[in-house]
């Protein structure tokens, strides 16, 4: 007989956390860069961004396990020269998640950068400021619904990985044995009762995520969505 | 003293334009830009800002390059201190009134000093009562007062106007006309208007550039360009031909002339020339016509 434990919850919502927070910092300047260029690599960075809203989660898992492993490539020159190891790491599955849970966050916000008039930009370069200044004053603080909708969407996609860090984490316990993964570690063992557990509080919490998201966003009608 | 000469092609609607204009402005000169819309009026502007690059040419400013395409020079619009009013406004909709004229302020200044700049220009412009307000809960006037005040709390060295008053209404557009006029005299700023309404142009402005087809057509003060000193002793008006109808012996002509429509009749023989969609020119004897108040009690 399996057992509940609060471990593999405490590791997703410290997962997802994290993840939404790196999130936010890398996808400002991504959305903001594919909003305003005339590159040719527009389009296909716009895919490759979004790929993981098609992906099979395996299919990443498995690209990105090759990436980590310190057998060869990337993952040996991290070894051998920082003694860092990814694969079946806490930090290699924050590194997945973020790459899988991308489109979530830049998504949105590409939208809401785009449809913020050019004109405020412009007014602000006229009026002597920086485009960080612009960014950070006028840009930003008009996107607070792109960017709430963003990061909500992003915690509540982690939270139900689960290819992803099957490949990259496999199931320690208290390192990478997340809650949808102890779903289906106590079903494969035969454990319902505590699967039961497992399973209820995720679908608990990713509903009261769910349901904040559209409260939110029949407040302000203008939430962009992750398409 | 500004003096530029631009060249830019430019993509239009209607295909290729070829923008060419050189013009001197003098401190303190009021100059509309007039001309049919996608006659390049918006994007001179943009190119003085900054915003647009030019093809070739170069901007003098008091003494100062800020474009010369022999030199590779291009000031960013951040270090060219314009004043631009946008045509839509571009008021910053996540800061108050006073927010968005406090964020024009140039550099990290005193506090006290900054203040007191955004303070004068709140009340020059009678904007006070709004001072807390949102740019969304005004209305377009108290809107566009705002975005002068900003471009104006800049301290620019040229102000650049981009028919700022065209969406609003006729009492309004006069009220703010004199509002303008009094602004640009206190300031003493070199400014550019981008204007279609005649009778801004007569009010504001001391010299009047006519762009057509990317070039300065004709130049000079409002009456002379627009044929008051040519023909004093009448009344002409510019319009177009919406309809032509054949009535008994004479023909009815509807115009558009500003946001009017007026039917007159024709000879046979002197319209024949005339075609629906021609700009035409309506005179009148000038002497003694009848002129009456349009509100008695005023």
């Amino acid at each position: 007989m399996g057992h509940f434990e609060w471990d593999p919850i405490r590791l997703t919502l410290k997962l997802a956390s994290l993840t939404t927070v790196i999130l936010f910092v890398i996808s400002v300047p991504i959305s903001w860069w594919l909003s305003h260029t005339r590159s040719r690599v527009r389009l296909p960075m716009r895919a490759l961004v979004s790929m993981p809203l098609v992906l099979p989660p395996s299919v990443l898992g498995f690209y990105l396990l090759l990436l980590f492993s310190p057998a060869a490539g990337p993952g040996r020159f991290l070894k051998d020269h920082f003694d860092i190891t990814l694969a079946f790491t806490f930090p290699g599955l924050v590194i997945g998640s973020v790459l899988f849970s991308l489109p979530f966050m830049v998504n949105p916000l590409v939208a809401g950068f785009e449809s913020l008039p050019v004109s405020l930009s412009e007014a602000s370069f006229v009026l002597g400021k920086s485009r960080w200044q612009t960014l950070r004053k006028v840009l930003l603080p008009n996107l607070k619904p792109a960017l709430l909708s963003g990061a909500i969407l992003s915690f509540a996609h982690t939270m139900g990985e689960f290819g992803v860090v099957l490949m990259i984490g496999g199931k320690i316990p208290g390192v990478t044995r997340v809650a949808s993964i102890a779903v289906f570690d106590e079903v494969e063992s035969l454990h319902f009762a505590s699967a039961h557990v497992y399973a209820l509080v995720l679908f608990a919490i990713s509903f009261a995520i769910l349901l904040a998201l559209f409260f939110l966003n029949s407040l302000n009608k203008k939430i962009p969505g992750p398409f | 003293m500004i003096e530029l000469s631009l060249r830019k092609r430019l993509h239009s609607a209607h295909g290729i334009l070829d923008l060419d204009v050189e013009m001197r402005i003098a401190a303190g000169e009021f100059i509309t830009l007039y001309g049919n819309s996608g006659a390049g009026k918006t994007t001179l502007l943009r190119m003085l800002a900054g915003l647009t690059v030019p093809d070739a040419g170069r901007i003098r400013v008091d003494g100062e390059t800020w474009y010369d395409s022999a030199n590779g020079i291009n000031l960013p619009p951040q270090r060219r201190r314009v004043g631009l009013v946008f045509q839509d406004y571009a008021l910053f909709p996540n800061m108050t009134v006073q927010q968005n004229l406090e964020y024009a302020l140039p550099g990290p200044k005193a506090k006290a000093q900054a203040g007191s700049r955004v303070e004068e220009i709140l009340a020059a412009m009678q904007l006070r009562p709004f001072a807390a307000r949102r740019p969304e809960t005004l209305s377009g006037g108290q809107k566009q007062r705002v975005a002068l005040a900003r471009a104006l709390v800049s301290n620019p060295r040229i102000l650049l106007l981009d028919e700022p008053l065209s969406a609003l209404d006729q009492e309004m557009r006069f009220k703010l006309q004199g509002e303008l006029a009094d602004l640009q005299k206190r300031y003493g700023l070199p400014t550019i208007l981008v204007s279609h309404d005649l009778g801004e142009i007569f009010r504001l402005s001391s010299r009047v550039l006519c762009l057509e087809q990317g070039c300065i057509a004709r130049a000079g003060k409002p009456g002379d360009v627009f044929g008051g000193a040519r023909m004093s002793n009448k009344v002409r008006l510019t319009g177009v031909i919406l309809a032509i109808e054949v009535a008994d012996v004479v023909r009815v002509l509807t115009l558009l002339i500003g946001r009017e429509t007026v039917r007159v009749t024709l000879l046979p023989q002197d319209a024949e020339a005339m075609r629906v969609g021609d700009k035409v020119f309506l005179a009148a004897k000038a002497f003694n016509p009848m002129v009456f108040k349009a509100d008695p009690g005023a």
